[in-house]
């Protein structure tokens, strides 16, 4: 091997993690109008989740299909405090969310005023789906439930955590989710200058996120992860307890997620059950697999080009996005099972064993 | 007394509607390895056919005795094409069939939102359906008698093929040995499709039952698709016999928890037991005894 293809594999993926870095931070705020800053953004938010869903399907081997509800975990917790902030900012340190006195008894649930606090609120926001994720990981994983069994349990748990919200409507805002914020930890957030301060926030946990997996994916982790996704016995016989590797790649995932969804909350001004429901946590997968579930941006870039997708198709052809999305699906996975990312070095390698023959 | 029966005949009748979606999907995904979640739009398909053949057979009475062959043959055609088009090409890869055919799903479902509008239409029950008896103080209506009669006709007709015809014979064959029954002179291409078309079938006649219930609409699979597959895990891969009891189970207990709760809460509770119960059985209620590893 020549020494600059093994200097590339040492550092290509660090110096593709500066490129994203110099795209988001530097070259999308001096192009971008402040709207379309502010929809990269969300982009952004879809893609911390995505690096996560890389991280557990891509190398871990598990297809969460229900990233959403981590998602929404840590958006809802975000909301929560920002709801109670603008309620702060209006009517003192008693006051209640808006909703909850158009909906109810102008009661607030006492599980509500820990969130009061931003510390508590990002606290939360880290160990709420930690611990959701160790528990039904440990129970998941412990008894051996793999494959598709793991990927339907898992939509099934988006399903059931978007039927509760819409049903719980006096506590978290029912179908309509949590919206009208106006601050964030102080900031007003109709002033340009601060949405770009939480765009940069975003862009640069992204970065961070992509700067763990890639240490992970260079550790004996990740070794291990690959291992036991290709060989989960064989790791077993070796010593090692499978079960323990996966959850803690489903957790780290689950943490992604849930900072991308208490990032997604300020940016686009609302959560609802639509942000987290089942078809929510299946347009995460899409980008992933779009972008190359197994490599290190893959799936960061492929999140943000069907957020992309989504937007700009759904603007001019409202209907027609969903038959995209559909076909997207059909013809990545067929042709290229490890996304678009890979299709040149598939394309390269079968053209050399069609060269060879 | 109420509070047992109520949820019990409705849940009885809820299971039966389970059992149908879960048959054809137990078929394509514990013999053949194939998670078609587009198993949800071809129960909608077959509603639809009950819609469309109620335009054409003004006769109430008449329309859904023409319905129940029509969806079979509509949805397993549509069955039959994506196992042609797609699903031939990615056997022995279940996670990425499973993402292919949400894709299709949602294709579908696009479709019918653009052919019949997104607002669902009405299926009329048929006179001899249309009305109650009643069991334990509790009205029961014969519609949902004669979804219980049709998942259980199902039932026989799938367990007499699978276990009279030649056919049966050979899918058997091709289950437990692909690779021996091909050598035999099975010719295990066609005992895939054939399992295709009538697996996507059912999920036809399926929806018609369901349409006597709730109309068509395009989100109709939707609602029914995870409850399905909840069904298939918890009876264990490859056994009707399990997934007969789990569609009961599931159907009864949840039920019984919409009865006290609310049907979110019982959506969610159901859920959970699922999982508490794969703690107990992770490979179902029945498994196939291998020697395979885990």
């Amino acid at each position: 091997m020549s020494s600059l293809r093994r200097w590339s594999r040492t550092w290509g993926p660090l110096l593709g993690i500066a490129l994203v870095a110099i795209a988001l931070l530097v070259v999308a705020p001096a192009v971008l109008s402040p709207f379309r800053l502010n929809n990269l953004g969300k982009y952004v938010c879809w893609a911390i989740a995505g690096v996560g869903i890389g991280l557990a399907w891509g190398r871990g081997g598990m297809l969460v299909m229900g990233q959403g509800v981590f998602f929404g975990l840590g958006g809802y917790a975000m909301a929560m405090h920002l709801k109670l902030e603008a309620a702060m900012a209006t009517g003192g340190p008693a006051a209640i969310p808006d909703f909850m006195v158009l909906y109810g008894d102008a009661t607030m649930p006492g599980w509500w005023e820990p969130f009061r606090s931003g510390t508590f609120t990002v606290f939360a926001i880290v160990a709420l789906p930690a611990v959701v994720a160790t528990v039904l990981g440990y129970a998941i994983f412990k008894r051996r439930v793999k494959g598709a069994y793991f990927a339907i349990l898992s939509q099934a748990l988006a399903v059931a955590f978007a039927t509760l919200l819409i049903a719980t409507i006096k506590q978290t805002g029912g179908f309509n989710g949590l919206n009208q914020f106006t601050q964030f930890f102080g900031y007003n957030l109709y002033d340009p200058v601060n949405k770009q301060m939480i765009y940069s926030i975003a862009a640069v946990v992204l970065v961070v996120c992509l700067l763990v997996v890639w240490q992970l994916y260079r550790s004996r982790f990740g070794e291990l992860l690959v291992a036991t996704r290709d060989a989960e016995e064989r790791v077993r016989f070796l010593g090692h307890d499978p079960a323990n590797v996966k959850l803690v790649a489903f957790v780290l995932a689950a943490v992604m997620a849930s900072i991308g969804g208490a990032l997604f909350a300020p940016i686009t001004g609302i959560i609802s059950p639509s942000d987290v429901d089942a078809t929510a946590s299946i347009l995460l997968i899409a980008g992933v697999a779009l972008g190359g579930r197994a490599l290190l941006l893959g799936p960061a870039l492929g999140a943000i080009a069907v957020g992309y997708g989504r937007t700009t198709l759904s603007e001019s052809f409202p209907d027609q996005w969903t038959y995209f999305l559909g076909l997207l699906f059909v013809v990545v996975i067929l042709f290229f099972p490890s996304g678009l990312g890979s299709a040149w070095s598939q394309i390269t390698s079968r053209l050399r064993r069609e060269g060879a023959a | 007394m109420d509070a047992l029966t109520t949820p019990l005949l409705a849940g009885t009748a809820t299971g039966a509607l389970l059992l149908i979606a879960a048959l054809g999907l137990a078929l394509t995904f514990g013999q053949m390895g194939v998670i078609n979640m587009a198993h949800g739009e071809f129960l909608m398909a077959g509603a639809y056919t009950a819609y469309l053949t109620q335009q054409v057979v003004t006769n109430t009475d008449l329309s859904i005795l023409v319905a129940l062959p029509a969806a079979f043959l509509v949805a397993g055609c549509l069955g039959l094409l994506l196992e042609v088009s797609i699903i031939a090409w990615m056997y022995r890869r279940p996670l990425d069939t499973l993402l292919v055919t949400v894709g299709v799903g949602l294709l579908l479902r696009q479709l019918a939102k653009d052919v019949f509008g997104a607002q669902g239409d009405p299926v009329h029950t048929p006179g001899w359906l249309d009305g109650n008896i009643l069991v334990f103080g509790y009205h029961w209506p014969y519609r949902q008698m004669f979804t219980i009669l049709l998942a259980l006709a199902a039932l026989a007709g799938l367990g007499a093929l699978l276990k009279y015809t030649s056919y049966g014979r050979r899918i058997r064959a091709t289950v437990q040995n692909r690779d021996l029954a091909e050598t035999m002179g099975v010719s295990t291409r066609s005992v895939d499709r054939v399992t295709f078309f009538v697996g996507s079938g059912l999920a036809g006649i399926g929806g018609v039952a369901v349409s006597l219930i709730s109309g068509t609409n395009p989100n109709l699979g939707t609602t029914y698709i995870i409850s399905a597959f909840l069904v298939v895990v918890a009876g264990g891969l490859g056994q009707l016999r399990g997934t007969v009891i789990a569609a009961f189970t599931v159907g009864i207990v949840t039920a019984f928890f919409t009865d006290w709760l609310s049907s979110s809460m019982a959506q969610v509770l159901t859920f959970a037991l699922v999982v508490v119960f794969l703690q107990a059985r992770p490979q179902g209620l029945f498994t196939v005894r291998t020697r395979g590893l885990a």
